[in-house]
C-alpha cells in the first residue's frame, strides 16, 4: 500500500501534527544510537494519546502495514529501526508521569517519560527508579521496558525486569493487555516478563508502573588498580565470594581509561592495566564498614593502588569517567562500535586476552568497560565508517567477540538487545528449534506479523547464510552486497 | 553421573515422544508435594525426580544450576555451605520439593516482595518441548537479553508448555545480621507501617502480620538492623522462635492452614482491610493476605477486585476454577502460546488453565 494513502487513512482520526510524511521531518527517524544502520521510514506517527495510538494500531493492523515502535532512539542494536513501507510509531508525546504513590512506593508513567525524570520527580519523597542506564537522561521508560535496559548499579537493584510492575499496552490486534500491576504474583503466566525485553515484537506499551526505593542515604567509591587484567577478574570473583553484593563493580581496562582521562580528567591510574571500581551504599555506618571490607579483600586480591572517595565531588568525578566512556570513543575515531556480551564471571582475564589478540588480526583498537560484577562486557571497537573494510572488520571483530561469549557459557547480549544488529549472532547462541520457540511466541502475539518485523528472531535461511560465510572464516563473500 | 543422567533424560523424551504419538496427556511430577495446587491433573504420570542432581555450583558466580528433580533441601544444603541462600525462599508442603516443581509453580516465601520472586532469581532454564526438542533458554549470567525470555515466562507455568529438565538460579549471600520484632498493632497499622518503613529504607525482609501481632524481620549490615530495630521497637524474638515463626509462615503450616476453605489473596501492598469477614493472615507487608472459612454468601474474588487485586482459592469448594478468572485477550494468548509450544495438548492439561 502506497504511503499515501496510509497517511490519508491515519489523518481521518489524527490531528495534522501527527503524521509526518515529508522526507526531510523522516530523516531523524531513520536510526537509533547505532548510527551505521539506516532506512528512512515509509511514515512517522506521533499520538498524543493512548487512544490515538490505538486507533494507528487498528489502523496499520487492518491495511496491513508493519509499525515499530520507537521512544528516545538511544537503542544501540537498531532495535527501532525503520520499516521502508512501514509506520515509525514514536512514543514521545505520551511523557506523562501520571501518579506518584509515595506510601506504595510506585509510580504510573506513560512510555516516553525519559528514565531520570522519574527519579527527579520521586526526589521530593526521597524515592528513586533504580534502573540506571548510561542514557538515562534521554532514555524513555517504555523504551527500558523493550530493552530490559540494565545499568551501572543493576548487580545490587536488578534490571528493569525486576524494578517493573506492571505494564498496560495493545496486541496489534488492539487486544488490550494489563499485565502485572500493583499486587504481586497474579494469575496465568508471566507475561509480563516475557513482555520485558520483547523489543516491540509482542505489544506495544501505553502504561507502566514501576517500583521506587529510598535513595541510599550515603555511597563511596573505592578505586583500585590492577597490573594485569587476570588479577583484576580474580579481584571480582574475590569481593562477591565474601558476601558483598556491592551497589556497583565496574572495570575498564588501559585503553578505557587512556581514552577518558584527558577530557574527564577522573584521576584513573593510567599505569594501570585495569581498574575496579567498586561501589558501596547504604547508611553511613553500614558504607564505613563495607568499604572497609571491599578495600581488605581488594588489597589481598593483589591492588597495586586503591583510593576511597573522600567528598560526594570526588565520587561523582570517578564516576564520571566511567560514564563517559563511549564520548571519549567518539573523539578518539571517527566511529565505534560498542559490543554487549555477557560471560561467567570468571573467565573474564581470558576473554579480555583473546580480545587483545582479535585487535591485532583486524587491525583495529579496542576498548574495554566492562560491567565486571554481572560479567557483562562492552568493547568498545574503534572504525572509520567511511571506510568500508574497516566497518567490515569492525563487524567481524565484534561478532567473533559474542561468539567466545557464548561458547564461554554467556550470551551475546547482556543489556543492549538483539535488534537488527545480532540477527546473525542469534544463529549461534539458538538452535534452529529454539528459533522457532521464538518465532512461535512472537505468532501467539502478533499473528499478521506486523510489529517490528525482521528483527530479533533471525529467519532460517539467513542463520543458513551466516552459517557458510563463517566457514568460509576471514574473507566474507561479496563484501560489497549489503547486509542488513 | 553424567551418564545416569543422559540415560534418564534419553527415557523422558523416548516418554514424551510416545504420548506426542498417541496424543497421551502426561502429567508431570516432581514429589507430588503440590498436587493440590492446580486447575486439573490429568494423564498418565511422568515421574521426574529421577533426574536429579546440580550440575554446576560456583558460589562466586552467585548460580546454582540443578536437574528438575533435584531435592530443595540439597540445593539448599549445598548453598548454606557457601553462606548462600535462595532468597526468594520458596514454600514446601510437607515432603521435599523438587527445583523443578519449585519452579514450575513458581511460588515465593515472606521475602517476595522484599528480594524479589521465585521469576526474578531464574536465569536459566532448560525444555523439553512437545515435539521431544531440547531447548535453552537464558543461561547462567545475570544479564541476558537475547530472544525472549522464555526462562520467566516457564516460571509459574505448571508445566503446560513443557517439561522443565534442569534450572539456573541466581543465589544470594546470606544477610550478615538478621533480627525478628513483634509488636503488639492492629492490622490496618501493621499494614501502614510496614509500607511506611519500607519507604524509609528500613532494611526489612518480611513483613507479616496474624491475631493482633505484627512480625518485622530485618536483614541486612549489621549496623543497619541495628538502627532499624532502635527506631520499630517492639519485642526482639531469640533466633529459634524467630526462625520458627518465619519458616511456619513460608511451609503454610500456622493453625489456619487446617481450615476447610483457605483463599489466598493477592493485592497492592498498600491496600487497606478488606471488607471480607474474619482476620485475616497478612504476608508480603501487606500484599498477600489469607482467608479461612468465608461465609458462603460471600464473594471473595469480587472483594479482591475492588481492592485491586485477585484472589486464589488455594483448599475448598473452587467456584469457578482455583486461580482468578483471566479476561478474555489473556486467555486468548494462553491458548495461542499452549497451541505452538505443545500443539498435541499433552504436558499437565488443564492445570493451569481450563482446557488449556
Amino acid at each position: 500500500m502506497a504511503e499515501a494513502d496510509i497517511a490519508a487513512a491515519l489523518r481521518k482520526f489524527l490531528p495534522e501534527d501527527c503524521v509526518l510524511s515529508r522526507e526531510e521531518e523522516r530523516r531523524p527517524y531513520e536510526c537509533d544510537a547505532l548510527t551505521a544502520f539506516r532506512q528512512l521510514p515509509g511514515l512517522v506517527v506521533l499520538p498524543h494519546t493512548e487512544q490515538q495510538l490505538l486507533e494507528v494500531l487498528l489502523t496499520c493492523s487492518r491495511l496491513g502495514v508493519p509499525v515499530v515502535a520507537r521512544g528516545a532512539g538511544t537503542g544501540l542494536s537498531g532495535g527501532s529501526t525503520p520499516h521502508a513501507q512501514g509506520v515509525l510509531l514514536s512514543c514521545a508525546r505520551l511523557n506523562r508521569i501520571l501518579e506518584i504513590d509515595p506510601h506504595a512506593r510506585i509510580a504510573r508513567l506513560e512510555p516516553g517519560v525519559p528514565n531520570l525524570r522519574v527519579s527527579e520527580a520521586a526526589a521530593e519523597h526521597g524515592l528513586y527508579y533504580a534502573p540506571d542506564p548510561s542514557s538515562q537522561v534521554a532514555c524513555s521508560i517504555g523504551g527500558n521496558v523493550a530493552e530490559n535496559s540494565g545499568g551501572v548499579h543493576c548487580l545490587k537493584y536488578g534490571l528493569t525486569v525486576h524494578n517493573v510492575l506492571g505494564v498496560r499496552g495493545y496486541t496489534m490486534e488492539g487486544d488490550l493487555l494489563e499485565l502485572g500491576g500493583r499486587a504481586p504474583d497474579g494469575p496465568g503466566l508471566d507475561l509480563l516478563a516475557l513482555t520485558i525485553g520483547s523489543e516491540g515484537l509482542l505489544m506495544i506499551v501505553t502504561e507502566v508502573t514501576v517500583k521506587l526505593i529510598p535513595r541510599p542515604p550515603c555511597a563511596q567509591l573505592v578505586m583500585a588498580s590492577f597490573a594485569d587484567v587476570h588479577s583484576a577478574g580474580t579481584a571480582v570473583a574475590a569481593v562477591i565470594a565474601t558476601g558483598i553484593i556491592p551497589a556497583a563493580l565496574e572495570m575498564m581496562d588501559r585503553q578505557a581509561t587512556a581514552a577518558v582521562e584527558p577530557f574527564a580528567r577522573a584521576g584513573y591510574d593510567l599505569t594501570a592495566a585495569a581498574i575496579l571500581l567498586v561501589e558501596s551504599d547504604g547508611t553511613p555506618e553500614e558504607v564505613a564498614d563495607q568499604v572497609r571490607e571491599i578495600v581488605h579483600v581488594l588489597r589481598t586480591a593483589g591492588a597495586s593502588t586503591l583510593r576511597v572517595s573522600g567528598s560526594e565531588a570526588e565520587r561523582l568525578r570517578w564516576w564520571s569517567g566511567r560514564k563517559n566512556a563511549f564520548p571519549a570513543a567518539g573523539r578518539l575515531s571517527p566511529d565505534y562500535y560498542c559490543m554487549d556480551g555477557t560471560i561467567p564471571r570468571r573467565h573474564v582475564g581470558e576473554v579480555l586476552q583473546a580480545i587483545e589478540r582479535m585487535e591485532t588480526r583486524y587491525a583495529l583498537r579496542c576498548m574495554n568497560v566492562f560491567h565486571a560484577g554481572d560479567g557483562n562486557l562492552h568493547p568498545v571497537i574503534l572504525f572509520d565508517a567511511n571506510d568500508h573494510d574497516s566497518w567490515e572488520r569492525a563487524e567481524r571483530f565484534g561478532a567473533e567477540i559474542l561468539e567466545l561469549c557464548v561458547q564461554l557459557g554467556g550470551t551475546i547480549t547482556g543489556e543492549h538487545g538483539v535488534g537488527v544488529e545480532k540477527l546473525n549472532s542469534m544463529c549461534v547462541q539458538f538452535s534452529p528449534a529454539e528459533r522457532a520457540a521464538f518465532a512461535a511466541v512472537k505468532e501467539a502475539f502478533d499473528p499478521a506479523g506486523l510489529l517490528n518485523p525482521g528483527k530479533v528472531i533471525p529467519t532460517l535461511a539467513r542463520c543458513a547464510e551466516y552459517g557458510r560465510m563463517r566457514v568460509h572464516h576471514g574473507a566474507l563473500p561479496h563484501a560489497d552486497l549489503p547486509r542488513f | 553421573m553424567a551418564a545416569t543422567a543422559d540415560a534418564v533424560l534419553a527415557e523422558l523424551r523416548e516418554r514424551v515422544s510416545a504420548a506426542h504419538r498417541t496424543r497421551q496427556g502426561l502429567r508431570l511430577r516432581g514429589s507430588g508435594t503440590k498436587d493440590f495446587y492446580g486447575e486439573s491433573l490429568t494423564g498418565e504420570v511422568l515421574e521426574l525426580r529421577t533426574h536429579q542432581g546440580i550440575v554446576d555450583y560456583e558460589p562466586s558466580e552467585l548460580v546454582i544450576t540443578a536437574r528438575c528433580g533435584t531435592p530443595l533441601s540439597e540445593i539448599e544444603a549445598a548453598l548454606a555451605a557457601h553462606g548462600q541462600f535462595l532468597a526468594f525462599e520458596p514454600p514446601a508442603f510437607g515432603a521435599d520439593p523438587s527445583i523443578g516443581g519449585v519452579i514450575a509453580a513458581g511460588l515465593s516465601g515472606p521475602r517476595r516482595v522484599y528480594a524479589g520472586a521465585a521469576r526474578d532469581f531464574v536465569l536459566g532454564t532448560r525444555l523439553l518441548s512437545g515435539d521431544g526438542e531440547m531447548l535453552r533458554f537464558g543461561g547462567q549470567v545475570m544479564k541476558n537479553v537475547a530472544g525472549f525470555d522464555v526462562s520467566r515466562l516457564l516460571c509459574g507455568s505448571l508445566g503446560i508448555l513443557g517439561i522443565i529438565t534442569e534450572v539456573s538460579l541466581k543465589v544470594l549471600p546470606r544477610p550478615r545480621a538478621e533480627e525478628t520484632l513483634r509488636l503488639e498493632l492492629p492490622a490496618a497499622a501493621a499494614v501502614e507501617s510496614f509500607n511506611r518503613w519500607s519507604a524509609l529504607g528500613v532494611p526489612i525482609s518480611g513483613g507479616a502480620w496474624w491475631q493482633g501481632s505484627a512480625w518485622v524481620r530485618l536483614s541486612g549490615a549489621p549496623p543497619a538492623v541495628r538502627s532499624a530495630r532502635e527506631r520499630i521497637g517492639g519485642e526482639a524474638l531469640d533466633a529459634a522462635s524467630a526462625q520458627a515463626w518465619w519458616a511456619a509462615l513460608r511451609h503454610c503450616q500456622l493453625p489456619l492452614f487446617d481450615s476447610r476453605v483457605i483463599w489466598r489473596l493477592s493485592v497492592p501492598g498498600a491496600a487497606p482491610p478488606l471488607t471480607l469477614p474474619g482476620e485475616p493472615l497478612i504476608d508480603w507487608g501487606g500484599a498477600l493476605r489469607w482467608y479461612a472459612d468465608p461465609p458462603d454468601d460471600v464473594d471473595v474474588r469480587t472483594l479482591a477486585c475492588a481492592a485491586g487485586g485477585t484472589a486464589l482459592c488455594w483448599r475448598g469448594p473452587a467456584p469457578a476454577g482455583r486461580f482468578h478468572p483471566l479476561p478474555p485477550a489473556l486467555a486468548r494468548l494462553h491458548r495461542r502460546l499452549k497451541e505452538r509450544f505443545d500443539p498435541h495438548g499433552i504436558f499437565n492439561p488443564g492445570r493451569l488453565l481450563a482446557g488449556v
